[in-house]
């Protein structure tokens, strides 16, 4: 499962109305290269690796967001492969998925868990 | 039983297994030759490379519960028993009998034809014993100019002998090509170094002290010094084994058989080669195999028939097309012929119609067959006739446009997935078996596409194309989210003058859209004249390479292209760049649009790199957009002895008008100042070629993946005209293409062609002219610098950083030295990114 389950550390990264909607950007949070987005029209908060395991490179905050039936998702912006916003997982190819991290906003600030 | 194992004999167990025969049937197969069947028709290319295995027909597995002995032929058969003994001693009962025991090459009777040094061409063996003669000799001869005997000189010049063809008849291949092919065929044949001698009749092989090939000699002219010689002077049927149970032969050879396949005795079949058919020797493989389908079909009983069969034959000899089908030498009667020759080219073509033209008979094709797969589906009448066939073997020349041919026309055996090797055939028999009906499933199914992606469009128009063909309604959807094609949604965001994504999503899609959607209506919002592509909403649209305006490469960098127009750039323009390349650590290299690339750049290193750029007076060329890129031109009459205009002034022209111009693909354009063709303008989107009166307009060119010549829309336009054409042409073509469809696809799908084309830029049918140029003249009127604008603006530049939360740049991007500059390193060369930043 890659979806973090057990956080250690929540770190302190940027405050919400840094984000512009449904486009994403990458944090550094502790060693890790996290994507984030917020979507619209809702508002949610999602946070990703940043780390495209199809090309290996870190650009996954730079793809086009949207939906795949209700699915809010990402395609990276290399290969086109798409990844599930909540969970990580791949929905072109069910065998791959990349690190999912739980993001939430407190006092408008973005705060992202890490193991 | 089955009496041999060769391309038809191993087409009959094929058809038999197909037929489920093994549950009533005990299949045995005897061979002669020590190997299972394999691909006689490739042989040759055993000396360039091909393996045996390779060319073997029989998969392993292929013949479980078949019993096959090899090296082991039948040597008799005892009809009154219905019994046969092979050579080893075997003996079968049979309750049918197929002979396919093939032919043998004919070897004249001449002195000195059995001599060490003289060969035949027809089994792996032969090839491996002239293989292993030829080692360390020089010269070799074919007696032959058939279709085997040019097959054969193949095979020697692969072995590197000096190779010479002797032909008995006035000309090469004659029994498929008429006197002009044969001429050009003989032409393209010497240019590869192999001589002809044709009207020659060898008489005898001289032989050395030792006994070895040493010469041949003439009825006529002088001794031909040579080391080896093979005979290919046709075939003969093998049908000694039916001669000796007392079946009826043919006067010249070959087993007599019914339409059925079936001999003088019922229950023995013959087929391939050793058969007397239809009245004639078939001496072609797909007769052959049409006669296999016959027989296993009789045998488990059927009542298939073999009444003839086509002699159509389409093959590369030496790397060059040779082609004929139908009636080539125009034998029926009021058969009329078309000649195209073409002696810079060596292209020969000769079309026989009858019926005043109306009907395809037959043809000839040497070193262009492209037309050749249509001509036969025409004279098969599995195709309808064009009005004027005769423009399918003309080349492209003014007022006669190739005739529109889209994906149905592609050959199935053509690549269409190069990554993967996907053909379309296999694409289109797993749409078929699988009942496919998205992308999706064709990718899983076949692997096209999954490589680099660039086939995806093509493999796309297949698909439809098969749907269309099989009934089931084709839905041209742009995606999920709109249940409309580009075309319509260009046409709603037009009339409704809808100016977002957002208000068109909601107004006439569902869901949030997605990486198909967004960047298509972003170029539409585009080229109606919304200016900055990356303010406000816009900027959630683009694609990256659209978003940081620059081109994302394999590991997270970009690469930049400042606009170059017509190719044209000063030496302190040069100079800037190279200071902004060593700067900034930039590998460099030219372009095939006539620019610079500059690769390597981080994101947050663009605003800095276009900055100098900028100052130096230049500005963004558009590479990463599927937009205008580059209109490539040579230096026309200002510089060459033979320019008839300034091309590059109008090539200069061309390309500040349409720069930014979004489409649904990228553009590229050409102006050549002759009709020497530098710039190679007939490869383009659109392409101009000057002329003494002015300017001839091409259309719907390309080169990359599908390469077309575009095709000639006006002439002698002077330059105000060509420019009206243009604008109209490129606003048309943006208005009505898919999405991701290049000019030249979009011109294959158009009905009617470039007539309908001409009627709509040059005659204005449609009544949309005036539209389209003033749609034009928005676009010039509001174009700006997309970098320019981003760096005088803070706002703009502050999404260039590599993160939100931190200065430092993206350690993951990494690069190695190589030949004087650096590229990117590959995943396996560098630390993975968490380990950089632990």
């Amino acid at each position: 499962m890659s979806v973090i389950e057990r956080v250690t550390t929540w770190i302190e990264v940027c405050a919400f109305d840094d984000l512009v909607p449904d486009r994403g950007v990458c944090a550094l949070v502790g060693p890790y290269q996290v994507a984030l987005f917020r979507t619209s029209p809702d508002d949610a908060l999602y946070a990703l690796s940043n780390y495209d395991p199809f090309s290996g490179a870190c650009v996954l905050s730079r793809g086009i967001v949207g939906s795949k039936g209700d699915t809010p998702k990402v395609a990276s912006p290399i290969f086109k492969q798409n990844f599930d916003l909540t969970s990580g997982r791949c929905l072109d190819d069910p065998a791959v998925e990349v690190m999912a991290f739980p993001a939430r906003v407190v006092d408008g600030r973005v705060v992202v868990g890490v193991p | 039983m089955v009496a041999g194992n060769g391309m038809v004999g191993h087409k009959l167990v094929e058809r038999l297994l197909d037929r489920d025969a093994t549950t009533d049937w005990d299949i045995v197969v005897f061979g002669e030759e020590h190997r299972p069947a394999y691909d006689r028709v490739g042989l040759s290319s055993l000396f360039s490379g091909t393996t045996v295995e390779e060319l073997s027909l029989v998969a392993p597995g292929a013949y479980d519960g078949i019993e096959l002995h090899l090296g082991d032929p039948i040597a008799s058969i005892d009809r009154d028993a219905a019994r046969a003994v092979s050579a080893g001693g075997r003996i079968v009962t049979y309750d049918a009998l197929v002979l396919a025991t093939g032919s043998v090459p004919v070897v004249p009777p001449i002195p000195g034809h059995d001599q060490p040094g003289c060969f035949v061409y027809r089994t792996i063996d032969d090839l491996d014993a002239i293989r292993a003669y030829a080692d360390g000799r020089r010269v070799g001869a074919v007696v032959g100019g058939g279709l085997l005997g040019l097959e054969a000189a193949n095979a020697l010049r692969n072995l590197g002998l000096v190779t010479h063809v002797v032909e008995f008849a006035p000309r090469l291949m004659p029994v498929q090509v008429d006197e002009g092919g044969a001429a050009a065929l003989r032409t393209l044949i010497e240019e590869l170094g192999v001589s002809v001698h044709t009207s020659m009749q060898t008489t005898e092989i001289v032989t050395d002290a030792d006994g070895h090939v040493a010469a041949m000699r003439f009825e006529e002219g002088d001794d031909l010094d040579v080391d080896l010689v093979v005979f290919s002077a046709g075939i003969r049927p093998r049908d000694e084994l039916a001669r000796g149970c007392g079946l009826e032969v043919g006067e010249r050879g070959g087993v007599v058989v019914d339409e059925r396949c079936r001999t003088s005795d019922p229950l023995i079949y013959a087929i391939g080669e050793c058969a007397l058919a239809a009245g004639r020797v078939w001496g072609l493989v797909a007769p052959g195999y049409d006669m296999a389908r016959v027989a296993a079909d009789g045998i488990v009983g059927g009542d298939a028939t073999f009444t003839g069969g086509d002699l159509s034959t389409k093959l590369k000899l030496m790397g060059v097309d040779v082609a004929s089908f139908g009636d080539a030498f125009a034998a029926t009667p009021g058969a009329e012929t078309i000649t195209y020759s073409d002696a810079v080219t060596r292209v020969y073509k000769r079309l026989v119609v009858g019926d005043g033209g109306k009907k395809v008979l037959g043809g000839v094709f040497v070193g262009d067959a492209s037309a050749y797969q249509v001509l036969v589906q025409m004279a098969r009448g599995d195709m309808p006739t064009p009005d004027d066939p005769a423009r399918l073997i003309f080349p492209d020349v003014e007022g006669n446009a190739p005739l529109a041919i889209g994906v149905d026309a592609i050959s199935p055996t053509a690549t269409i997935c190069s990554c993967n090797n996907v053909t379309k055939a296999a694409i289109c028999s797993a749409i078929a078996e699988c009942g496919l009906t998205e992308m999706g499933g064709v990718k899983t199914a076949t692997r096209a596409g999954t490589g680099c992606g660039g086939c995806v469009p093509l493999a796309t128009e297949l698909l439809k194309d098969e749907l269309r063909k099989a009934g089931v309604e084709v839905r041209n959807d742009l995606c999920e989210h709109f249940a409309y094609s580009r075309q319509e949604l260009f046409d709603i965001v037009r009339v409704h003058r809808i100016v977002s994504f957002s208000e068109l999503l909601a107004s006439h899609g569902q869901g949030r859209g997605c990486e198909i959607c967004k960047p298509a209506v972003a170029s539409m919002l585009a080229s109606m004249g919304g200016g900055y592509i990356l303010d406000g909403e816009q900027a959630t649209l683009q694609d990256t390479n659209d978003h940081f305006l620059a081109n994302l490469q394999r590991d997270g960098s970009y690469s930049v292209v400042p606009r170059v127009p017509g190719g044209e750039i000063t030496p302190d323009q040069l100079i800037a760049i190279g200071q902004a390349a060593k700067e900034f650590g930039l590998y460099t290299k030219i372009t095939g649009g006539q620019r610079i690339d500059l690769f390597g750049a981080r994101v947050d290193q663009l605003p800095g790199i276009w900055a100098r750029l900028i100052d130096a007076g230049m500005e963004s060329g558009h590479a990463y957009g599927k937009a205008l890129r580059t209109v490539k031109s040579c230096v026309g009459q200002t510089w060459c002895r033979f320019g008839v205009q300034d091309s590059t002034s109008l090539a200069i022209q061309i390309e500040l008008r349409y720069r930014g111009l979004r489409a649904p693909h990228k553009l590229k354009s050409a102006v050549s100042g002759c009709t020497r063709e530098c710039a190679e303008a007939q490869s383009k989107d659109f392409g101009v070629i000057a002329t003494e009166q002015g300017w001839n307009l091409y259309v719907c060119g390309n080169g990359g993946m599908r390469p077309q010549h575009a095709v000639l829309l006006a002439s002698d336009l002077s330059s105000d005209l060509l420019i009206r054409y243009i604008d109209r042409f490129l606003m048309f073509y943006i208005r009505t293409a898919d999405r991701l469809e290049r000019t030249a696809t979009w011109f294959d799908k158009l009905e009617g062609g470039i007539d309908y084309l001409r009627s709509v830029i040059i005659d204005d049918t449609l009544g949309i002219a005036a539209e389209l140029e003033a749609e034009m003249e928005r676009h010039v009127a509001t174009y700006e610098c997309e970098w320019k604008a981003t760096i005088d603006d803070p706002e703009r530049v502050r999404r260039f950083r590599s993160f939100i939360n931190d200065e430092r740049p993206d350690p993951t991007i990494v690069k190695l030295p190589e030949r004087a500059q650096h590229r990117p390193a590959y995943p396996h060369e560098k630390p993975t990114p968490v380990e950089v930043l632990q």
